[in-house]
């Protein structure tokens, strides 16, 4: 499994290089966020900033920083594509063994993330690339 | 399998009980008398009036700088170690966050050390109870009674171990995880009964205290903290509050529709108990959501104070501190049971540092308010408490709910995990001084509407903490004076101080830091006698014990809790503007995870 998660996070960097190498050619998706001014959101960053702290604060921390016992989103989102994020929210995950008890939940059947899963992430995605800083944000108006 | 071997285990306990002729009362009398027995730690408070004092004098205000590290303990687990241990005879019981092992200890020594492990529980738990723990996966220690020891799961079972064996007599499914109740309190057993209460707030459980038969673990009566009159046991003509009969529905006309029914009330502190009185006392969580806007009415009886009839459940009186909670501050924190001067006038008092900022002093005999005073002076959500209505003069500024959903309300002190979270304090019927680990921290908070499904957060509310303008300290260690309503000292802390503190004879004050310091402080004035960083950031809770003619102190370091949400790059950035840049540093940089046991005593 770990070797797995090595193997794949070796790929994720050769992929980048290559991606940096020949980035002029293959432009890269547009942010799913927009930051203005340092604090100001679109307002699905900003519904995902207010989400996140409902779902997501109390084990991941403030502004996706992490806690003693849940890992900082800022660092898991810079290798974890959106998908895989996705689907770890929606199914959940498991590491339990005797080094690690974490454990976290299914949110597929909960209606505020599945109406807000893009926006969470556009506001995770955000502080992950350094574009936001961990405070309350301001909302552009919509 | 399961139910037929716990029925099994059942008929075994009885024939043993009625082997040994025990009888449901002896309970009663063997706690009772261990709870005021020198050097004994029989309740997880130290005594029924939950002091957390001892008569020990043998750590004292001039011998505590020879205190020495003696003996430690690892148990193996990683997350946050709340609590702390029992000491009965020459056994220690601790227990762990989950998966909740149980530790039985020797005092004596073997190969020339103690600490060897007589027994050890581990139960098996579905690991999918881990992330409906609200605040990591923290249990507050183990209670004992009649040769068992009670350990409350996280899946919330309540399970009966015999204290020389370890092996299970019974065990009771409490409430169900599935739907976000989950077990972190510790029980306390009173008479022949134990009774336990359930975390779950941020999930819309409806909250209730249980007390279960010690023989059998059949239920003796269960109270919700909301609900119909028979649901929370009120007789609305004799349950009393603010010195009026309650009458009929009490707690329904305040919630709108069945909210009530998801509507929170956890009761996951401490539990006291007045002998005399016939009373056990303790309090309510916050109500569900945390946004307020979305559900109109004073929310009873969420942040109360509960007095109850330890043999029926009946409230004899109830007073809510907090109505209509706009801030997450819950009233779980510990009753303080003491016979002190309030005002000069003598009076059988129950203290009470709530969450909201404000120690509250009450008659514990009918409920009647008579002080509620400011312990840390940046508390700005209300003004004052008027003590005939009971009610607090909220500041509209700092109230989310008076500036509406969607509005971030800036600036209010204290943050959501209160001027006091669970950590509980200590009183010196010396002193007649409260020593209170409390948190400096304020918050800025935005309600919006969510939905609720069962089993998954029912929040409701975005916070950001930070600590109040202008200072750079997230806790204070203080002692409290309950007669004048006056902080008489103050030891600034870099972090929240969420260990319990311990009083003693000697003239000390004992307590832990969040960096992983154990403090020995003077009772009088709070200079620091002693100070040992032990393997990891203290939530636990200090106690004392003698054995061998030693008197030793023993406390769990192991950081997590609601403390380590903050711990991996702090509770906000240095940058925000707060006006102390820098000041503000990772626990992360001091401390690590890990539960482990110190045991200290002065070097001969």
């Amino acid at each position: 499994m770990k070797t797995c998660i090595e193997f794949r996070r070796a790929s994720l960097l050769a992929f980048a290089i290559f991606a940096l190498h020949a980035a002029p050619a293959l432009a890269a998706d547009p942010p799913p966020y927009t930051v203005k001014d340092g604090d100001k959101v679109d307002m699905g960053t900003y519904k995902g900033f207010l989400y996140y702290g409902d779902e997501c604060a109390r084990c991941h921390g403030p502004g996706g920083a992490g806690s003693s016992y849940a890992p900082a989103l800022v660092d898991s989102l810079k290798h974890l594509d959106k998908q895989e994020f996705e689907e770890t929210v929606i199914n959940g995950k498991k590491e339990v063994n005797t080094a690690s008890d974490k454990v976290m939940p299914s949110f597929g059947l909960n209606q505020d993330v599945a109406e807000n899963l893009d926006n969470i992430y556009a506001y995770l995605k955000a502080r992950s690339d350094g574009m936001l800083g961990r405070g309350h944000p301001e909302h552009l108006e919509p | 399998m399961t139910s037929r071997t716990t029925f099994l285990a059942a008929t075994a306990c009885v024939a043993a009980l009625s082997a040994l002729g025990t009888t449901p009362a002896r309970a009663n009398d063997e706690l009772l008398k261990l709870q005021t027995t020198s050097g004994q730690w029989a309740i997880p408070a130290g005594n029924y009036s939950s002091q957390r004092y001892s008569d020990l004098k043998q750590i004292n205000t001039s011998t505590a700088k020879n205190l020495r590290p003696v003996w430690t303990f690892s148990t193996g687990v990683l997350r946050g170690h709340e609590g702390g241990p029992l000491v009965i005879g020459d056994r220690m019981f601790i227990s762990t966050p989950y998966p909740n092992k149980v530790f039985a200890l020797d005092l004596n020594k073997s190969e020339g050390e103690p600490g060897r492990i007589v027994w050890s529980y581990e139960p098996r738990q579905d690991p999918n109870v881990i992330p409906v723990m609200c605040c990591d996966t923290v249990n507050r220690g183990v209670a004992y009674g009649n040769g068992l020891i009670f350990l409350h799961q996280a899946d919330t079972t309540l399970v009966a171990l015999d204290e020389k064996t370890g092996k299970v007599v019974w065990s009771v499914k409490d409430d169900n995880p599935g739907k976000g109740a989950t077990g972190t309190s510790a029980p306390l057993v009173v008479k022949d009964k134990v009774l336990v209460g359930v975390s779950g707030g941020e999930f819309g459980v409806q909250g209730h205290m249980t007390a279960y038969n010690i023989k059998d673990g059949s239920v003796a009566w269960r109270a919700y903290s909301e609900g119909p009159d028979d649901q929370i046991k009120f007789d609305p003509a004799t349950t009393i509050s603010m010195g009026k009969p309650v009458g009929p529905n009490s707690s329904l006309k305040t919630w709108q529709g069945d909210q009530w029914k998801i509507g929170g009330g956890a009761t996951w502190g401490w539990i006291s108990y007045d002998p005399a009185l016939n009373l056990v006392y303790y309090g309510s969580g916050n109500p569900s959501t945390w946004n307020p806007t979305q559900r109109p009415g004073d929310n009873k009886w969420s942040l109360s104070v509960f007095a109850r009839d330890a043999d029926t459940g009946v409230a004899k009186w109830v007073y809510q501190m907090t109505p209509h909670d706009q801030w997450d501050y819950d009233g779980v924190n510990e009753m303080i049971l003491a016979d002190l001067p309030v005002h000069g006038k003598p009076t059988k008092a129950l203290v009470h540092f709530d969450r909201n900022g404000f120690a509250y002093a009450l008659d514990r005999t009918d409920g009647k308010l008579l002080e509620a005073e400011k312990f840390d002076p940046k508390v700005n959500w209300a003004t004052h408490v008027d003590l005939t209505t009971g009610v607090p003069e909220v500041v509209s500024q700092y109230a989310p709910g008076d500036q509406g959903a969607d509005h971030n309300t800036k600036g209010v002190c204290p943050a959501a995990l209160g001027s006091k979270d669970e950590q509980p304090a200590a009183y010196s019927p010396i002193t007649h001084m409260f020593y209170v680990p409390t948190n400096h921290v304020c918050m800025d908070y935005e309600p919006f509407k969510v939905s609720y499904t069962a089993g998954q957060p029912y929040v409701g509310a975005t916070l950001s903490m930070f600590p109040p303008a202008g200072d750079s300290n997230l806790g204070n260690f203080i002692a409290y004076d309950v007669n004048t309503g006056k902080i008489a000292w103050s030891d600034p802390e870099m972090f929240s101080v969420w260990s319990g503190a311990l009083a003693t004879a000697g003239g000390v004050v004992a307590y832990g830091t969040l960096d992983g310091r154990l403090k020995v402080v003077d009772a009088k004035n709070g200079k620091l006698l002693y100070s040992f960083k032990t393997p990891s950031g203290i939530i636990g809770n200090v106690n004392t014990y003698t054995f061998g003619g030693k008197q030793y102190l023993a406390v769990l370091s192991g950081v997590g809790g609601w403390a380590g949400i903050g711990m991996a790059a702090g509770l906000s950035e240095d940058t925000a503007g707060l006006g102390a840049v820098g000041a503000y540093k990772q626990l992360s940089n001091y401390t690590q995870l890990g539960g482990v046991l110190t045991v200290f005593a002065v070097s001969n």
